[in-house]
């Protein structure tokens, strides 16, 4: 058999189910069962609890799994992007420490990239690692943390040499969130919500195996996780809503979903929920207001039309086209369409936008796009970052003049915190 | 039109500047906003009592200062800048306005010393559940009983509802006409829910009535236009207070992007940031003078003075929203989280951007009596 076909891999991926699929089996149990045959992640190395098949496999597999109802392995949170960063820059240690705790869901991960002085520029982190007596000791302040709370590992890009030009004087680390030096807060949002953390760090205390590729080289292992980051943001999303069946590894995956998607309840509100704006216009007698109706019909353009752009976007991609500019706008016009209805729904609302919870009409949904939207034109590459890649990488115009980028990071200004 | 403050009026307004900035702190607004009567007796007591922004507008032979809209317009722009928790838009600004409007010379010797000075809060109902502050909108019905009047219904959006002891209703009069009544807070067949507020420096009440016996403030026939003037006063009054907000925030965030270091360099030497910034004083600067001026026209019973009050009321809503998206934005993450003092005055702005109507609704009410007067 020189080449596996499609037919192969499901004939396979069946039999591996019908002989060892049970709904009644524990969570872990059956993902252990799953991470040894390779079928929780067919795309890996066979060393490393895959199949070596090639990535387009992998929606065969899963396509085999939805047939039988049976649950996959932990893919939900920063664990995939460590998953994909240690195999792709990790020693045989790391994956052997943890690629296994990854996947049956039982270790969970953060990253501690951002830091409250460098958040458009991320590069610009200035947490210290410093090599003492063989170890690295860990000091600095990181934040918008999802998950630090209940971490069992951080994703850790930290500075290594003062010295050498900003992006050469990273490093990149696995910190190991259970220790005296780590100190996790809460950081509540304008909305109420508390979905990310502040994570103080005080002489926390690294192996020197905890080093995850060269000394110098963590902008370059971040970038691994980053990219992956990006990619998971669309695939992320089947996992919002669990199976509903009474047999108990549903019930214990009903609760980790749960316990993941805690901080994102109110995600759909920061994009303003264009989807209300008809029905509530109608519920509350607005629909035929010309004012009101100018208001929607200029908000539903702008997110058809976005909406549409993304698909050009992605049908381009599936034909192998090279991208356009349609890729590169999407978050920007998420932001300007995100405002628009934000003031929509106030209009819509009246009065009413005075009010929260359950005073709102809504259960408290409006009000919280009300005080939602502003996060979504500043999380994940704030507009003006946008507009920066959009002018310089798509229209190619001339970059902005840099002179944090060809000195001693330590002669670079910075803030202070 | 006035076009530029007295002596008098810039000092006025230093000195309330100078108390706000010492016992209105944003330490000070996070403490009271998370109470339920939500505002600081004390505070309330040397307001009233050593600056006598309660009497400002009210007339001297009813226990007032005898001064005009645009010293209310001072006081409310400064406590918009220092996002006052306070009953002094609710009981001076609409109460007293309204009584002064449509009371009889009796009845503003009876109510309005107390209300000049602090002793009394009062505050006016006239919206209802889900509906705005538009005559037309207001579908409570009077009864005659006897020799006066009695009310069923609700009001909702009742500013301070919860803590005043007295009430000003918009209502029809039998005939139909609008009319505005008063009662005490705490009469028989008032039932009073504080509703949650968006905008936590902002208590706002639901009031019930059934059969509670009110009193006609003057007459019926003078009930619409007594209430038009109202709205005309807390309509700039609310603007200049937006404005107020609006610079705030404008100036927070400029000294934020000021200190705001990124790239190794001051965040404020980007272009962006500088047309942004730059926007920002346009938008705030063009929403005062239009504030300003609404206040002066005002008191110059200038011929269309009701439909520049609704001008300014726009302009300033359009102002407080695109300032506040900008300040946030100009913050990043920080200006998102609950720590930052940002959020509180884009609450402010989102509530009073529909408060007493939204732009929309002002520019329609502008355009009805735009040159009405001519």
């Amino acid at each position: 058999m020189s080449e596996i076909t499609e037919a192969d891999v499901r004939d396979e991926v069946r039999r591996y189910l019908e002989d060892n699929w049970d709904p009644n089996r524990g969570l872990v149990e059956w993902r252990v069962m799953l991470a040894e045959s390779g079928w929780g992640m067919p795309h890996w190395p066979k060393a490393w609890y895959g199949r070596g098949l090639p990535l387009g496999m992998t929606s065969v597999v899963d396509e085999v799994f939805a047939e039988f109802g049976a649950v996959g392995v932990a893919k939900m949170g920063i664990r995939v992007l460590a998953a994909a960063t240690i195999l792709e820059h990790g020693t045989d240690a790391h994956k052997k420490k943890y690629l296994r705790g990854i996947l049956t869901g039982e270790e969970t991960w953060c990253q501690l990239f951002s830091e409250p002085g460098s958040g458009s520029d991320l590069a610009g982190a200035a947490t210290r690692a410093d090599l003492k007596d063989g170890k690295w000791i860990i000091n600095g302040q990181k934040v918008w943390t999802t998950s630090a709370h209940h971490a069992h590992f951080g994703l850790l890009l930290a500075r290594t040499d003062w010295d050498a030009v900003k992006h050469k004087g990273l490093s990149y680390f696995i910190l190991d969130m259970h220790q005296p030096g780590v100190d996790v807060h809460q950081l509540k949002q304008m909305n109420g919500h508390a979905s990310f953390n502040q994570v103080f760090i005080t002489d926390a205390v690294i192996e020197p195996e905890g080093q995850v590729g060269e000394l110098g080289e963590g902008w370059k292992v971040a970038t691994t996780t980053l990219m992956n980051e990006r990619r998971g943001a669309d695939s992320a999303r089947k996992y919002d809503s669990a199976s509903t069946l009474p047999e108990r590894i549903y019930a214990e995956e009903r609760a980790e979903i749960a316990t993941v998607m805690a901080p994102y309840t109110w995600y759909p509100q920061r994009t303003g929920r264009v989807d209300l704006l008809v029905e509530r216009a109608k519920a509350l007698g607005k629909y035929d207001d010309p004012a009101t109706r100018q208001e929607i019909a200029k908000v539903l353009t702008l997110a058809k039309s976005a909406e549409w752009t993304a698909r050009r976007a992605r049908a381009a991609s599936a034909a192998g086209k090279p991208q356009g500019p349609e890729g590169s706008i999407g978050k920007l016009a998420a932001s300007i369409v995100a405002r628009a209805a934000n003031q929509a729904h106030t209009k819509i609302a009246g009065p009413d936008a005075m009010l929260t919870g359950d005073d709102d009409g809504t259960g408290g949904v409006v009000a919280e796009i009300l005080v939602s939207t502003p996060a979504i034109s500043i999380a994940g590459g704030t507009d003006e970052i946008q507009r920066n890649i959009i002018s310089e990488r798509i229209l190619k115009m001339p970059k902005e003049m840099r002179t944090d980028t060809d000195r001693p990071f330590r002669d670079v200004p910075r803030n202070q915190v | 039109m006035q076009f530029s403050f007295s002596e008098e009026q810039e000092e006025f307004r230093s000195m309330l500047r100078r108390f706000l900035e010492a016992k209105s702190p944003p330490s000070a607004v996070r403490a009271q906003m998370a109470t339920d009567q939500g505002y600081d007796e004390a505070v309330w007591k040397s307001l009233a009592g050593e600056l006598g922004v309660t009497a400002l507008h009210i007339p001297e032979d009813f226990g007032g200062a005898g001064f005009g809209v645009s010293e209310l317009a001072i006081a409310a722009e400064e406590m918009g800048r220092a996002l006052l928790c306070a009953p002094f838009f609710a009981s001076t600004v609409m109460a007293a306005t309204a009584i002064m409007h449509a009371g009889s010379d009796d009845q503003k010797r009876a109510l309005l010393p107390d209300i000049a000075s602090g002793e009394v809060i009062a505050t006016l109902a006239a919206a209802e559940p889900g509906a705005g502050w538009d005559r037309d909108q207001i579908l409570m019905q009077a009864d005659e009983a006897g020799d006066g009047y009695m009310l069923t219904g609700s009001k909702s959006y009742v500013l301070d509802g919860m803590t005043a002891s007295r009430l000003v209703i918009a209502a029809n009069a039998p005939n139909g006409r609008l009319a505005l009544f008063t009662t005490s807070a705490d009469a028989r067949g008032i039932t009073r829910t504080p509703l949650k507020s968006m905008d936590p420096t902002r208590k706002l009440a639901r009031i019930d009535f059934g059969n509670v016996p009110v009193e006609l403030l003057g007459t019926v026939a003078h009930g619409v236009e007594a209430y038009a003037q109202t709205m005309d006063v807390m309509l700039v009054c609310l603007a200049n207070e937006m404005n107020g907000g609006a610079e705030r925030l404008r100036e927070d965030a400029l000294e934020y992007v000021s200190m705001r270091m990124q790239f190794g360099r001051s965040i404020a030497s980007f272009q962006t940031t500088k047309h942004k910034a730059a926007d920002m004083l346009l938008d705030v600067e063009l929403a005062k003078a239009a504030g300003y001026s609404a206040a002066s026209a005002l008191d110059d019973q200038d011929a269309d003075a009701r439909a520049i009050a609704s001008m300014a009321k726009a302009a300033a809503s359009d102002a407080y929203i695109q300032t506040a998206v900008h300040a946030v934005q100009m913050h990043g993450g920080i200006g998102f989280t609950f720590d930052n003092d940002t959020h509180l005055w884009f609450k402010r702005a989102k509530q009073s951007d529909v408060f007493l109507g939204d732009a929309n609704q002002q520019r329609e009410r502008m355009m009805q009596h735009w040159g009405a007067g001519a």
